[in-house]
């Protein structure tokens, strides 16, 4: 009976210790393959100056980390949310429960990417946000398992906004887009203008995607304010900055400003009418050896020059393999503390570091517009006016609302 | 904000402006509903089709056809898309609608609404649901005019001017000459009509063809102003109805009138307080259907 007793504790010693090396080889990669979502406007006011693009940019991360992680396979699949926040929550779902995805990029749209941010953070999946803007992101809807890359609300409201106050431009109108981003926008610029004594006059919300702004352009230019602030994106902003030139605003002393201005926008006005324009990015390609050699191998790819969303999808896919490489799994919670723990050193972010919010802080710039005569190719659009360090651009850590900051 | 003059005639103008839009697809409405007692809820989709036409000829048609370099142009879409989408009109009314006329209103409607769900779902499919830009704006039309009070663009005066005559012209033909009887006719009674000689089916037919062909002609005249996307029907269609009924179904002038008024009431109310300006229309419509339900210019029957 003794000797029963003793093999029967053998055997269940022995079974765990293998079921306990079996969970130590899970540990590596699950399901034998790497999956990354690309979930962004792939079709709408935000495809050109995200969409195929960003998805790109991921791709080309992958190809550069030699298409192989720990030895398995890594995976790119992208998908249009069409900027509808149900659509996009309904194909992160599929993605996150049937298709093993194991983290989301791109989300532009702070929408959709509010919606898809905290499915994922149910699911301890991890996404990487290159796209949307909104500062709620790393604040109230933070999770352990979300990062904020590229920029957000409070850099373009802050670092813009004070240097148009400092220019003279003291009071102020805002044009609206009628959403989450707009509204972060519209409500971090208002906080930095009133800082330097600057005044809003008033503000008017348009729908995402509006084609016509005369209406809006026409209120904005009764106010009398200075400035005109656009706190809208892409299709948007070019739609109305084009339209003012229509209505003659520029010409009678009012200057308009576009709070969020991606270099394909400038593109898409071109120089004469942009020229002279200041505003906030978190990337230009032009801006040094490494911006160029990645620039020019996108070029080659994409046939348009990456902008801070596209360029951010790289390295952001970059460095969340580098950390699964160091974490020897991809296990979100082991990577999530790699991620944080590391430098985020490359082209794209010189001094980047990802804080306890899912905030990755890295120098931002404020940039003009050059004048047509300035322009020596048909992508040499900026010059960098100021290079804003990032524990001056971002919202301190401090003054976050996100729960896993420890106060 | 202090309400100046400059002001209310600026945003006035502008509703003007959307104005000739109402003014011109209610048109083609009251046409269809006169003289087929047909409620064509098919009209806000052949207006999407006709930028689509505009918008397609200036960007795919070449390369479809073999000649990268071919592309249609303002000028010729403003002829072009409502031929095509005519055409496409006279096809539906022969084979569908031409069936419905000895029932209620109700199965014309049910019909119509369906295509409309039928032709935008294809459309949202394909197409970018927020919108493509049309950029064959004419080089002329550039530019803006300075009219004292504002910089008003061209183009948009160009369409103010050419919807009004559009919609004079269909007014004339239709009230003022021996055709415009004979329509106004063979609606009243057939086969008084028909006995005379005249061929009220293919009468019918080119009249649900023409009116049809209007929206069309809005749709490309629209396509250069607000993006080309498969629900600016559907969002213009709902105002333009409500422009029918307070104009009262089935009157011509009723139709046109109503609809410059309605877009610079809208306009107006913009300076006043902008978030009423989408719900103004139908709070007249209430009020006009309380107070006159055969609407502003009907005759009660």
């Amino acid at each position: 009976m003794k000797k029963l007793f003793s093999k029967v504790a053998l055997s269940v010693a022995v079974v765990a210790m293998t079921s306990g090396m079996a969970a130590a080889a899970a540990k590596g990669i699950s399901d034998d393959v790497v999956k990354i979502g690309v979930l962004t406007d792939m079709s709408g006011v935000y495809s050109t100056l995200g969409g195929k693009g960003t998805q790109v940019g991921v791709e080309m991360a992958v190809k550069d980390f030699g298409g192989k992680v720990l030895g398995k396979p890594i995976k790119v699949i992208g998908a249009d949310h069409q900027n509808k926040a149900d659509i996009a929550s309904a194909k992160a779902r599929e993605w996150l429960d049937n298709e093993q995805v194991d983290m989301i990029t791109g989300l532009l749209n702070s929408g959709c990417a509010l919606a898809v941010q905290k499915l994922a953070g149910e699911k301890k999946r991890i996404t990487m946000n290159t796209g949307a803007a909104s500062t709620e992101l790393t604040n109230k809807a933070c999770t352990p398992y979300s990062i904020h890359y590229v920029y957000d609300t409070y850099a373009l409201g802050k670092v813009t906004g004070q240097a148009v106050v400092q220019n003279g431009g003291k009071s102020w109108y805002f044009i609206t887009a009628d959403y989450a981003f707009g509204h972060s926008l519209e409500e971090n610029t208002t906080k930095f203008v009133k800082a330097l004594g600057g005044k809003v006059l008033g503000s008017v919300r348009h729908p995402l995607s509006t084609a016509d702004f005369s209406s809006y352009l026409l209120q904005a230019q009764s106010s009398g304010a200075q400035i005109i602030g656009l706190a809208n994106a892409g299709g948007d902003t070019t739609n109305a900055i084009k339209q003012a030139r229509e209505f003659g605003i520029d010409k009678k002393g009012q200057t308009l400003v576009g709070l969020l201005i991606f270099d394909t926008d400038i593109k898409s006005l071109g120089l004469n009418v942009a020229q002279g324009m200041q505003f906030t990015s978190g990337f230009y390609w032009d801006r040094d050896k490494d911006t160029r050699a990645f620039a020019k191998r996108y070029y080659a790819i994409h046939k348009a020059m990456p902008t801070m969303d596209q360029a951010g999808a790289y390295s952001a896919t970059m460095n969340y393999l580098k950390a699964i490489k160091a974490a020897g799994t991809d296990d979100s919670d082991a990577v999530m503390a790699k991620l944080k723990s590391m430098d985020i050193k490359d082209f794209f972010a010189v001094n980047g570091k990802i804080r306890a919010d899912g905030r990755m802080v890295h120098d931002m710039y404020l940039m003009e517009v050059k004048k047509p005569a300035e322009s020596k190719g048909e992508w040499d659009l900026l010059k960098i006016v100021k290079t804003v360090p990032a524990a001056d651009a971002f919202m301190p850590l401090s003054e976050s609302a996100c729960p896993l900051v420890t106060k | 904000m202090e309400i100046s003059f400059q002001t209310v005639m600026s945003q006035v103008m502008l509703g003007l402006n959307n104005g000739v839009f109402y003014a011109i697809l209610s048109l083609g409405l009251a046409v269809i509903f006169g003289l087929l007692n047909i409620v064509n809820f098919a009209h806000g989709a052949l207006y999407m089709l006709g930028a689509y036409v505009a918008l397609l000829g200036f960007t795919s048609i070449g390369p479809l056809l073999g000649m990268p370099d071919f592309h249609l142009n303002y000028w010729a879409a403003l002829i072009v898309a409502p031929l095509v989408v005519g055409l496409l009109g006279i096809l539906i009314e022969k084979t569908m609608l031409s069936r419905l006329y000895k029932f209620d209103h109700l199965y014309g409607l049910l019909l119509t609404f369906g295509l409309a769900l039928i032709i935008q779902g294809i459309f949202t499919n394909f197409f970018n649901v927020s919108g493509d830009p049309y950029e064959a704006k004419p080089e002329i039309l550039n530019g803006a005019v300075n009219l004292g009070f504002m910089m008003f663009p061209k183009y948009r005066l160009w369409v103010i001017v050419i919807s009004l005559l559009v919609c004079l012209a269909t007014w004339y033909v239709i009230e003022r000459t021996k055709l415009g009887s004979y329509l106004r006719a063979g609606t009243e009674n057939p086969e008084l009509v028909k006995a005379f000689g005249v061929n009220v089916p293919l009468m019918i037919t080119l009249t649900y063809g023409y009116g049809v062909a209007l929206a069309a002609f809005a749709g490309v005249l629209a396509a250069p102003i607000y993006s080309v996307s498969p629900v600016m029907g559907a969002e213009m269609i709902i105002v333009v109805f409500a422009v029918v009924v307070i104009g009262g179904m089935g009157s011509i002038m009723g139709s046109i009138v109503t609809g410059l008024l309605l877009g610079m009431v809208e306009g107006f109310t913009k300076v006043v307080y902008a978030p009423a300006s989408s719900t103004v229309i139908f709070l007249i419509m209430v009020i006009v259907l309380l107070v006159k339900p055969a609407g502003l210019f009907g005759r009660e029957s």
